[in-house]
């Protein structure tokens, strides 16, 4: 067996390890290495367990673009947060624009809509609410816009294109 | 300094959290309602998590990591419960509004709440089902 099968047995989600052991380390929030070890034990063990519920995980092609993703979204939250509190305390709520929106995926990778469908939520203003039956749109709404079409088009070229930019297309 | 520090992240947290309930109170529909925590766990907490390290760090002059462990797991659960409202909400206005929702660009396709996956045809999403 080449190094790399065997690590991929012993490691099916190699990132998964790792957060879990910086999860178990930072709850203790305790640097010793006895923490570092129990980590590492439940870093190894839990993939083992979740490997026949999660069996080919998508691999991630490029880490700085997780990284880039998170600072735009980061940024974002805080920029939407105090647009969205400018609506809720100075306009009559009457006079907002709610709307559904429906954003078309090019994405087809279950892992990455998720990631798209969460970071919708988290950025205020918008809710994603459901999936097509066949994956092909996610059901978004919107607290107020004035230009759907654009809040649309917002969502795939800050979000969406730079998920395919993480995993990939994936099969069409 | 620290104190000038903390005390400002702090009213921060507050602000956003204030908003948040303010929203709950005063926005009409309840597809609206669900916009008010995703904006509390945010900012709110966010505030609040960052007057804690840096009170914990600066001050106390021991590190806390605990709340990085809260944001992420806030980051895990708010849109999972956001999504589950919502669907709920969708499934019980089925009658109602359903005829109000824009529909999915494919014909013949419907949101997830009223129809099935469609059964295995090659496509990645439901091949990996």
């Amino acid at each position: 067996m080449s190094v790399r099968a065997r690590l991929r047995r012993w490691l099916p989600h190699p990132a998964l390890s790792l957060l879990l052991t910086l999860t178990w380390v930072a709850l203790q929030n305790e640097f010793a290495a006895a923490q570092w070890l129990m980590g590492a034990i439940l870093g190894v063990a839990i993939p083992q367990l979740l490997r026949p519920f999660w069996p080919d995980p998508p691999p991630v092609r490029s880490w700085r673009a997780v990284l880039a993703y998170a600072a735009v979204v980061l940024w974002d939250i805080a920029k939407a947060n105090v647009q969205v509190a400018g609506w809720v305390l100075l306009r009559r709520p009457e006079t907002l624009r709610s709307t559904w929106l429906v954003v078309p995926l090019k994405l087809r990778i279950p892992e990455a809509i998720t990631l798209l469908a969460g970071t919708i939520t988290m950025t205020p203003g918008t809710v994603s609410c459901d999936l097509a039956a066949d994956g092909s749109a996610l059901l978004v709404h919107c607290l107020h816009t004035d230009d759907a079409a654009a809040t649309v088009a917002e969502i795939k070229t800050r979000y969406e294109a730079r998920l395919v930019r993480i995993f990939g297309e994936g099969e069409a | 300094m620290a104190d000038v520090l903390i005390a400002l992240l702090l009213l921060v947290g507050a602000f956003f959290g204030l908003v948040g309930s303010w929203g709950l109170v005063r926005l009409p529909q309840t597809m609206q309602r669900l916009h008010a925590p995703t904006k509390a766990t945010t900012l709110g907490v966010g505030g609040v998590l960052l007057a804690s390290m840096v009170y914990f760090g600066w001050v106390r002059g021991e590190w806390s990591i605990h709340e990085l462990l809260i944001t992420l797991f806030l980051f895990l659960t708010a849109p999972v419960s956001a999504f589950m409202l919502a669907r709920a909400w969708l499934h019980r206005e089925r009658g109602r509004r359903r005829a109000t929702l824009p529909r999915p660009g494919a014909s013949g396709v419907d949101w997830g709440v009223y129809q099935p996956p469609p059964e295995e045809s090659g496509n990645g999403v439901e091949a990996r089902r």
